[in-house]
């Protein structure tokens, strides 16, 4: 049993958390011709977009109904009727995605009466537009909260309900929102390698995977097309991963009847072998040469590398399922979980995680659990930590600001977990310590069988 | 709230602004903050504003009281640089959450973060930063800085900047109001002399205000306070005893400036250490002032000549880059502060201005851009991005200096781009600055990978040639197509 400890400082000091209309924005900016548009302040809108570019380095369509004193006081419908229609005239969007923010929760704003009315209002100016709506106020969850209600929110808003012809090669993906672009484009080859025909909901791999389009795009320039969102019911199965995506999954079931397989993680061989398993099934097709090379070149990577991993202790900070997916791929490597911080305590995820606790907390916790830790693993804010700690930092997550490339790291299946064995091989080899007189001799202060592992729980 | 109003109002009432100046009565009250338009805004806020002012302050302990967004999307993201404390670059928010928000705990929450904050890194002050959603259910954090100041013993300085009550740049001010009410002549220095003075609105990005202080070390001037760069709490508490002040980004605290000469007769001027003239008349405006309030005249000719010797070494390293750079075209895409000897001495080295913004220029400014250009249409209000993107991939411009909102326009179409605005790498300040500018351009316009990315994959030009090669060709003409293709690869990558 995992305890779970909950946050006793009133002061959060770096936080580990991005907000969550942030990370609804995310899951719109994964479908074509889309506009994610924050019902808040101009500043709430600001932050997150210059997060976001800080990160994919690309522009970032999201726009802002830009509330003010006025609007804060008197409500903020005539805000959002207004960047409805502007948007629209403007950028022609396909889809308008509204996450909503602190600032109009707090209100107590009716925002889906809101949207309704304008829908309602405007429908000839509106004809070609989807308009959805998660709420998502930042005093609640974090990116993955946001990035399943987004979900959720499109799939309700867009998908045509009802039993419906199930398309016997077609599969429904609803990838959570620690996949990286390399991991969607990876999943996509190989779910057609079976044969099948796979639709990805979101699909950051079309909009966000840094290309240079031959002309100027206003909205996202790919993704999942809102054609195939309304269609995602005719899938003959669909396939979750992620805890934190269950939700959408339940909600699709419960429009159309779909049914889902939930995957909490795609990294490790035996979870990528039970998703080759589910796909060979589904198929009828045998697993192809190419993805058995993969798994035997993964085979000889654990054999390899696990000279590195033995006994290392490795804290962790990250979304939970991202914690999840990387306490259970390093203890599946033989180290040891030190530390384990993560956002919110909402997700059932946590009670999987192999570690004896989990702090909800920030990145001020990590630092303080991390002592003597060989490795940290966190995103971009965990630099300032790990220069004072003297421990080497591997960048997981979002943000990651100050390395390139990050959407290009792939972390599922037989090669994305070949890939991190190796990464993660080299950060040790690269901070190895020679061996000193000092440090050998034996008469040195030795720790006593007791003392070897404190647990971390009297810290509190 | 209507404390706030009235601050609002009086820093929009600014006499020492040109623009409020030219606005009859009526306009003045409406102050300088334009409506925004819902879907088609951009920019910051208030609260984004009075942050990017006071976070430089490097040993002070930066609290956010609001929900997570404003401080945890933001925070540690600016190239500010310090030479000492590290403490601005830890974040601290009291990150409320819904049941907070609901039974009203934000202020108790608040009280008690302080503790924590004063308990862990007993910092010398905490600046406290109200928001959106904790002006909205009211939490009176000057009534809580009050209390935690007197219980703690230590300076907590409330900032009233909520991010609805407007734009960045009325951040800035109100950030400079804090200042000026709580911090700023609340220590009295036991070391004032007759050559100190005050830079006001240098933030010290990539650490280029130390191009500049060495200089004014050499000429015995001490800096009192650089507000915001690289500052120290007491170095901002004991600023009131400056001789004079330079003010640097005018548009930004300029109300500092001026109060802080009605208040403590401390004079200032506006200037720029963006370029070599710049930088020059901004040292020789610092000493004229210092004599003025009683310094030793001699000051003005050490001044003249640390100048002319630095200008000539200047010159001497620019005049190596006019051979690369001669009949480059820059496109200046920025409101923020231009300098226009910056523009002076691209010209000065053979570079042609192909186009400006103005939208942030006074009329003023814009008479010197005609001059300089010779061509009015080369000056635009601000262009759309589409605009902007076609402008550019039509190679109209070697090279775009902005900031980073419309970098991503640069790069998708193909065109060197350098920042030169708060994101940026380099320090461009001073004489060695202004180097430093011109070699990044030079390294931007010429770096290989541009006549890389600009030509088109070799299959599309070869498309036209051939309709469907693959499935008319039989295996003897494959054989030969490779051998052609493999001879030309030779030749491509043989002798060269």
């Amino acid at each position: 049993m995992v305890r779970i400890l909950r946050k006793i400082k009133s002061a959060a000091v770096n936080p580990l958390k991005s907000s969550q209309p942030l990370g609804a924005a995310f899951a719109f900016l994964g479908v074509e011709g889309a506009m994610p548009l924050f019902h808040g302040g101009q500043g709430c809108t600001s932050f997150a977009l210059v997060l976001f570019v800080r990160h994919f380095k690309e522009a970032i369509p999201l726009q802002t109904t830009a509330m003010d004193e006025v609007a804060t006081i008197l409500g903020g419908a005539d805000h959002l009727e207004e960047a409805i229609l502007n948007l629209k005239t403007r950028t022609k969007p396909k889809l308008i995605g509204v996450c909503t923010t602190a600032l109009v929760e707090t209100r107590g704003e009716d925002c889906a009466s809101d949207i309704a009315n304008v829908k309602l209002k405007h429908v000839e100016e509106l004809a070609g537009t989807e308009v959805v709506l998660a709420n998502t106020p930042d005093f609640d969850g974090a990116i993955e909260e946001g990035w399943a209600k987004a979900v959720a929110a499109m799939i309700e808003g867009i998908t045509r309900s009802g039993a419906r012809t199930r398309q016997p090669k077609k599969i429904a993906i609803l990838p959570g929102c620690n996949l990286t672009v390399a991991d969607v484009e990876h999943l996509r080859d190989m779910v057609e390698s079976f044969g099948l025909r796979p639709v990805i909901l979101p699909d950051v791999s079309g909009s966000l995977d840094g290309t240079v389009p031959d002309r100027w795009v206003t909205t996202t320039y790919g993704g999942t097309s809102v054609e195939e969102i309304r269609e995602l019911g005719t899938a003959v199965q669909c396939i979750v991963i992620g805890e934190h995506m269950r939700r959408p999954a339940k909600v699709l079931h419960g429009l159309t009847g779909v049914p889902f397989a939930v995957f909490q993680s795609l990294t490790g061989l035996r979870a990528a072998d039970r998703f080759i398993s589910l796909l060979s099934a589904v198929s009828g097709a045998a697993v192809p040469a190419r993805v058995r090379r993969h798994r035997a070149q993964l085979e000889d990577a654990l054999l390899d590398g696990h000279f590195h991993f033995g006994g290392k202790k490795i804290a962790i900070a990250a979304e939970p399922d991202q914690l999840y997916q990387l306490a259970t791929f390093f203890t599946g490597m033989g180290c040891d979980i030190a530390a384990a911080v993560t956002t919110t305590d909402m997700s059932k995820i946590l009670q999987k995680v192999p570690a004896e606790w989990v702090q909800i907390g920030d990145l001020g916790d990590l630092e303080a659990l991390a002592a003597g830790a060989d490795l940290l693993v966190t995103h971009s804010h965990g630099r300032q930590a790990s220069r004072r700690l003297g421990i080497p930092l591997m960048r997981v997550g979002f943000p990651i600001f100050d390395r390139l490339g990050s959407q290009h790291k792939l972390r599922i299946l037989y090669r994305g977990t070949r890939d991190l064995i190796f990464d993660v091989a080299n950060i040790f080899q690269a901070n190895q310590h020679a061996p000193t007189p000092e440090a050998l001799d034996p008469f040195r202060k030795r720790e006593m069988p007791d003392e070897l592992r404190s647990s971390p729980l009297t810290r509190h | 709230m209507t404390s706030l109003s009235a601050k609002i109002q009086d820093v929009f009432d600014e006499p020492a602004c040109d623009n409020n100046r030219g606005k009859d009565a009526k306009a003045r009250k409406e102050g300088c903050s334009k409506p925004l338009t819902p879907g088609a805004a951009a920019g910051g806020c208030a609260f984004d504003g009075a942050k990017i002012v006071l976070q430089p302050i490097t040993d002070v302990a930066h609290l956010v009281h609001a929900p997570l967004a404003c401080e945890g999307n933001s925070w540690d993201n600016r190239g500010t640089a310090s030479s000492g404390p590290t403490l601005w670059r830890t974040s601290f928010t009291t990150d409320l959450t819904e049941l907070d928000v609901v039974m009203g705990q934000g202020e108790r929450k608040l009280f008690r973060a302080i503790r924590e904050i004063k308990e862990t890194y007993a910092p010398p002050a905490v600046f406290v930063y109200l928001t959106c959603v904790t002006a909205l259910i009211g939490d009176d954090i000057e009534a809580v800085c009050k209390r935690a100041a007197e219980k703690f013993g230590l300076a907590v300085v409330p900032i009233n900047a909520p991010g609805l009550a407007g734009s960045k740049n009325l951040g800035n001010k109100l950030a400079a109001e804090a200042l000026l009410d709580h911090v700023i002549g609340t220590v009295e220095p036991d070391d004032a002399g007759p050559y100190d003075i005050n830079i006001l609105g240098e933030f010290n990005l990539s650490g280029e205000f130390w191009l500049v202080k060495p200089l004014l070390d050499r000429l015995g001037i001490r800096v009192r306070a650089c507000i915001p760069g690289d500052a120290r709490y007491i170095d901002v508490a004991s600023a009131h005893r400056a001789q004079a002040a330079m003010l640097v980004c005018s548009s930004a605290l300029i109300n500092l400036a001026r109060k802080m000469e009605e208040r403590w007769d401390i004079p200032f001027f506006e200037g720029s250490f963006y370029g070599i003239t710049d930088t020059s008349e901004a040292l020789r405006n610092i000493a004229e002032l210092l004599v003025r309030k009683g310094a030793d005249p001699e000051i003005l000719d050490r001044t003249d000549t640390l100048i002319a010797e630095q200008e000539a070494i200047a010159w001497k390293k620019l005049e190596a880059y006019r051979p690369r750079l001669q009949g480059k075209r820059v496109l200046l895409n920025t409101g923020g502060v231009k300098s226009w000897s910056v523009v002076h001495a691209l010209m000065e080295i053979g570079m042609e201005i192909v186009g400006t913004s103005v939208k942030k220029s006074t009329v003023e400014d814009k008479e010197r851009i005609k001059r300089i250009l010779k061509d009015e249409n080369h000056m635009f209000e601000q262009m759309t991005a589409r605009d902007l993107y076609a402008m550019l991939s039509k190679h109209k411009a070697d090279i775009m200096l902005s900031g980073g909102r419309t970098q991503f326009i640069a790069l998708k179409a193909k065109t060197p781009w350098l920042d030169i605005n708060q994101e940026r790498q380099h320090p461009y300040a001073g004489y060695d600055g202004m180097v430093e500018l011109v070699r990044q351009i030079d390294l931007a316009i010429h770096n290989p990978i541009w006549g890389q990315v600009r030509e088109p994959a070799p299959w599309d030009c070869q498309l036209a040639l051939e309709d469907d090669p693959a499935s008319t060709k039989n295996g003897t003409a494959t054989v030969n197509a490779f051998n052609e293709f493999a001879g030309a690869t030779a030749h491509h990558f043989g002798d060269r």
